[in-house]
């Protein structure tokens, strides 16, 4: 067994425990502010965004339903999944109470996901949804759009400066946050290696970390992410356990 | 007492069966050869053979009705032993007339090896031919054409040799019945490796099926030497409310011993490592002096790195080969085949040689590596000289010091003849989810039905209702307390109370998911040619499989040892690995894991003698002796039942070795835990590595000055509660238990199995089960395969009773040694470090030192 193979960690637990200390009402620091086409944007160890200058609140890849979509498909994966992921989402909406909140695409792990998802997790988005304005970026996991769920539709969103939509644009990234890569990153020192889902920007696009428990991650370094950023400039954040750790690219392995 | 008689010495398999091992059970002969049919009297009258006792008695007992077990050493005539019964019974039913009714297959033979099947085909036809035997014997495995497997459905052989999983696929078929209701015979060959893993879980539980469809079916097992036969004596007949008496045992006791030596080298035994090169000219010179020499190691690894070193010595260019699992099938088939027919001087083999197959004349056995268990080393001996009037010959190459020790502890003690077979363990729940869905693809099962069939089986004969019920209910929507899937359901319950497949697609999904080996991901390895430019070019031999995991460590131009060659690792193409002929001698060795199979607790307890008695030294080599020596001035040797603790500073870390002698995986677990309550006691551990005989834990403070300063007690440290809390908390974090659970998960059905390939395809699915474990361990901690993954865990991958055992035995006997320096005794551990080396916690410690290095660079 090699420390590579043994520890490819999201760390997912740190980020379930998280939630629940927010939710309880403690609110640890660790985000970290960094400056994406001249806006102003709050990354948060929880996985979202925040833009401080319009009040928007930014998540990404949610996929929502996933154990039921692999369920239908005759995997019985823990339904658990849509309450955990909207649990963290709850907690990150407590802690900046955002006036905007765009869900950046593949909201739901496919088509039919939005359609049957039961009204206790109807109403726990209705419920954060409650007295402010929220849109549904979509992606290609579910191009369709949500049903029965408060918030507009959309395939590309500009606002405050940015643009939000869910593949990164092959032509120009100049402001843009996308997701749908599930950026993650490795760093290792001394024998050690971890990795955790990040935040990736090179100051003139940024690609947001999957929000979703089930989501997964791409290592920054796989070619599906080739062309996108400029290196030299290229900046990880890493979601740890409690506070954001940014590292270079240059300075990443995988 | 019938004494079998050595005749031609031309090499013949089924020779091979007849010489060997003296029997000591005597029997009346006159009766029992009146069981053999006039052909095979005629046969073995011919050849000038006679069939041994035990070949006698175990037929005259099969055929009054008894189900039987057959112990005996290799070389003893096991398997045609084995098939006696059914031969002799198959003689006098003659030939079925053309247009008889439908007849399903005759005798089951189940082996753990597809190899072992298509040897014991070879050799079965032999005799069958030369007495004119109209039987059919075929094979069955999963590399079988599929046209031909269709065929056995339609018109089975007399005789069907397959291994476990062939048996569940043809037991999950509809025509189930109908294939197995004239079965008499099941003999299951190399049982006692058979029992101890979830195959044998497997294929008990297919063997309580098996008797469903053919109430009358007797068993014949058939086992190299174990502790404890009984336990096999019991998997063999129908347990439950109403057991069966046990098997009937034959007992063949081995011939002559085993003259066993440890390798004397002139060079220097190395401190630490597990591949021994240092003695290869030592093993050449042994080649050379012998006809055909079999080298065990325990990894492919080994394998690989001694052959290369073997030929690069090769002077007299002696026919020497390799035989592992990940070299392609093609090439093993030429090594085999090259083997059998004598034209071998020697072949470096892992354990793909290591069960029941016998194969030319070998007269020396070479083991790489100390002897760990000792049924698995009596086994690989078992392979050289099968005569019964001659000792089988080995020899020991031990590959560091601590393995001198060991080596010489197995010999001293007679341990060879001791047995420690791992015993039979409770059925896995996971097999038994799969055993549930295949038993619904093959016909609706009545609940109460199949759960008495089920604790027949012996490896779940105290499952509880409520267990079976749960994991009915698990097969059927994923048992969770949420119920959330009832619409998906794999399988529902109908009317009538039976449960059914949902629709044909889920019996698709089990024919793929099948079996309990969960293979990491495998990529082919493929020679290509390297242009001048650096261009790599297409087509080119396939070499064999190796892990994805290795290959992630790679980049374009390392080189590595493979299939013998030094190789340079080109690229990934599509699912191949591409790599080049790499010209030099000094590949880049991969990682190494460690020796596989851990320290037996008899062997540990051996070696921890002989390290507290100097007396018994003087059989140890000059430079091991003054290894010990240097070590008891300078630091201490412990007592027999002491626990010795060392500290010392070291660059800028703080170490601690541990010497319990208990074998790596408790060891492991007890790192685990340890560097978790250094942690809380403030000694900032940064990780630990393992060996079979101590552990060294290191970190940023004087762990040293905290036990001496009494800021650290050993005895709390070391206290048996840290398999409580301690042990629960750490599991939930662990990577290992998030391994087993990926294993359980498969294995349950609960997410498909990767097929390589597919992946392209775009119609597999893929999901970390990590995360999977993290949401439902959040969520529904209770949930049936997290409590099969605590199982597992605890009883296989951990050792906690190995463990437990030891910190009991330890109690009030930890000595410690605060030191300046590293000591004698410690160096081969100190050595592993980086090697192979397990982080603790402190995961954001390595973010956060990545995070500083980007500050330090911003205010440069």
């Amino acid at each position: 067994m090699t420390p590579r193979a043994l520890l490819k960690d999201l760390e997912l637990m740190h980020r379930l425990a998280l939630a629940r200390t927010i939710s309880g009402g403690m609110a640890p620091t660790g985000a970290e502010e960094i400056v994406v086409n001249g806006v102003l944007a709050v990354c948060d160890p929880l996985g979202g965004l925040y833009l401080p200058e319009t009040g928007t609140l930014v998540v990404s890849d949610l996929h929502l339903e996933k154990g039921a979509a692999f369920a239908r498909r005759g995997m019985m994966l823990p339904p658990y999944d849509t309450v955990a992921t909207l649990n963290i989402l709850a907690a990150v909406i407590t802690r900046y109470d955002p006036k905007v909140v765009v869900s950046l695409g593949d909201n739901f792990h496919d088509r039919k996901g939005s359609a049957h998802l039961v009204s206790e997790h109807r109403a726990l988005i209705t419920g954060m949804a409650r007295g402010r304005d929220w849109i549904w970026i979509n992606g290609n996991h579910d191009p369709d759009g949500t049903v029965d769920l408060p918030g507009t539709c959309a395939d590309e969103l500009v606002y405050g400066g940015l643009v939000f939509r869910h593949e990164p644009s092959l032509i120009s990234g100049k402001g843009e946050i996308a997701g749908h890569l599930h950026p993650s990153a490795t760093v290792r020192r001394r024998e050690k290696s971890v990795r955790r889902p990040c935040f990736a920007s090179d100051g003139s696009r940024l690609l947001m970390p999957a929000f979703g428990v089930l989501a997964g991650g791409l290592d920054l370094r796989h070619k599906a992410m080739h062309g996108l950023f400029d290196r030299e400039a290229l900046v990880a954040h890493l979601l740890g356990r409690d506070r954001i750790y940014s590292v270079r690219y240059a300075n990443l392995t995988g | 007492m019938i004494m079998s008689r050595r005749q031609d010495t031309s090499f013949s398999p089924v020779r091979d069966y007849l010489i060997g091992v003296d029997i000591v059970e005597t029997s009346s002969s006159g009766r029992d050869a009146a069981l053999l049919p006039r052909p095979f009297l005629k046969w073995f009258a011919e050849k000038g053979w006679q069939p041994r006792a035990h070949q006698l008695e175990l037929l005259s007992r099969s055929t009054a009705g008894e189900n039987m077990l057959l112990i005996a050493p290799t070389g003893a005539g096991k398997t045609l032993a084995g098939f006696l019964p059914s031969l002799t019974d198959l003689t006098r039913r003659g030939k079925i007339p053309p247009g008889s009714a439908f007849t399903g297959i005759h005798t089951l033979y189940v082996s753990p090896l597809k190899a072992l099947t298509v040897d014991i085909e070879r050799n079965l036809m032999k005799p069958v031919t030369e007495m004119g035997l109209s039987v059919t014997v075929e094979n069955r495995t999963g590399d079988t054409p599929q046209a031909k497997r269709q065929r056995q459905k339609l018109n089975p052989p007399d005789i069907l040799l397959t291994t476990p999983e062939q048996v569940a696929l043809l037991l999950a078929n509809k025509e189930a019945e109908r294939f197995f209701k004239d079965l008499k015979y099941v003999v299951l060959d190399e049982l006692h490796s058979l029992v101890t893993s979830k195959r044998g879980h497997l294929l008990s539980l297919g063997l309580a099926r098996i008797r469903r469809h053919a109430p009358k079916v007797q068993t014949i097992g058939l086992s190299a030497t174990v502790s404890d036969p009984m336990d096999l004596q019991r998997w063999l007949v129908p347990q439950g409310e109403d057991p069966a008496p046990p098997a009937g045992l034959v007992h063949v006791i081995g011939g002559a011993a085993p003259d066993i030596t440890i390798m004397k080298t002139e060079d220097r035994i190395p401190w630490s490592g597990h591949v021994s090169t240092y003695a290869m000219p030592e093993v050449y010179d042994e080649i050379k002096r012998h006809k055909m020499t079999l080298i065990f190691v325990n990894t492919r690894f080994q394998a690989e790195l001694l052959f290369q070193t073997l030929w690069t010595i090769n002077d007299d260019n002696l026919p020497i080969a390799l035989h592992h699992g990940s070299l392609d099938v093609g090439q093993r088939r030429k090594v085999e085949a090259a083997m059998a027919a004598n034209k071998l001087r020697a072949i470096v083999a892992t354990s793909t040689l290591d069960m029941g197959i016998d194969w030319g004349d070998v007269d020396l056995v070479v083991h790489v590596g100390a002897p760990k268990g000792a049924s698995r080393l009596a086994q690989r001996i078992g392979r050289s000289n099968h005569r019964m009037d001659e000792p089988s010959k080995a020899i020991l190459v031990p590959a560091n010091r601590f393995e001198v020790m060991e080596c010489q502890a197995a010999l001293d003690a007679n341990y060879l003849g001791a047995q420690d077979t791992p015993p039979v363990g409770e059925g896995a729940l996971d097999v038994l989810a799969q055993h549930v869905l295949g038993m619904a693809c093959a016909e609706p099962f009545d609940p109460l039905e199949l759960y008495d069939e089920i604790i027949s089986a012996s490896p779940y004969a105290g499952l509880s209702w409520e267990m079976f019920e749960r994991v009915v209910d698990f097969v059927a929507t994923g048992g969770y307390a949420l119920r959330s899937y009832e619409r998906y359901a794999k399988i529902r319950k109908t009317k009538d109370g039976r449960w059914r497949v949902s629709n044909p697609q889920v019996a698709q999904q089990y024919r793929l998911n099948l079996g309990t080996i969960i293979e990491a991901t495998e990529l082919n390895v493929r020679l290509v040619r390297r242009g001048a430019n650096g261009a790599v070019g297409r087509g080119g031999m396939s070499l064999g499989k190796v892990e994805e995991y290795f290959l992630e460590q790679l980049v374009q131009g390392d080189t590595f040892l493979f299939a013998g060659k030094v190789l340079r690792f080109e690229g990934i193409r599509e699912n191949e690995c591409l790599v080049s002929n790499a010209f030099s001698l000094d590949p880049k060795i991969p990682a190494y894991a460690g020796g596989k199979f851990p320290l037996s607790t008899y062997l540990a307890d051996q070696v921890r003698g002989m390290l507290a008695d100097p007396d018994r030294w003087s059989v140890l080599p000059d430079q091991v002796r003054d290894w010990l020596n240097i070590q008891r001035e300078r630091s201490m040797l412990p007592k027999k039942d002491e626990l010795l603790i060392e500290t010392f500073p070291r660059g800028k870390r703080f170490f601690m070795i541990a010497y319990c002698f208990e074998g790596r995986l408790a060891h492991q677990t007890l790192g685990m835990l340890l560097t978790r309550r250094l942690e809380r006691a403030g000694a900032r551990p940064l990780g630990f590595v393992a060996t079979d005989y101590s552990l060294a834990v290191w970190g940023l403070n004087d762990i040293g000055a905290m036990i001496k300063s009494r800021r650290l007690s050993l005895s709390d440290l070391f206290d048996e509660d840290m398999l409580g809390d301690d042990l629960e908390a750490w599991l939930n974090e662990s990577y290992m238990l998030k391994r087993t659970f990926r294993n359980c998960a498969v294995i349950s059905g609960l997410i498909e199995r990767r097929h390589p390939g597919k992946e392209k395809t775009g119609r597999q699915v893929t999901v970390s089960t990590d995360l999977i474990y993290d949401v439902l361990r959040s969520h529904e901690p209770d949930h049936i395969l997290l409590e099969a993954t605590r199982r597992d865990a605890a009883s296989g991958l951990l050792d906690l009773s190995r463990l437990g055992d030891m910190l009991k035995r330890i109690r009030g006997h930890i000595t410690h040694r605060d030191l300046d320096r590293v000591s004698p005794l410690a160096v081969p551990i100190m050595l592993e470090i980086g090697k192979e080396s397990v982080p603790g916690e402190a995961h954001d410690a390595v973010l956060q030192e990545a995070a500083e290095e980007l500050i330090a660079e911003a205010l440069a």
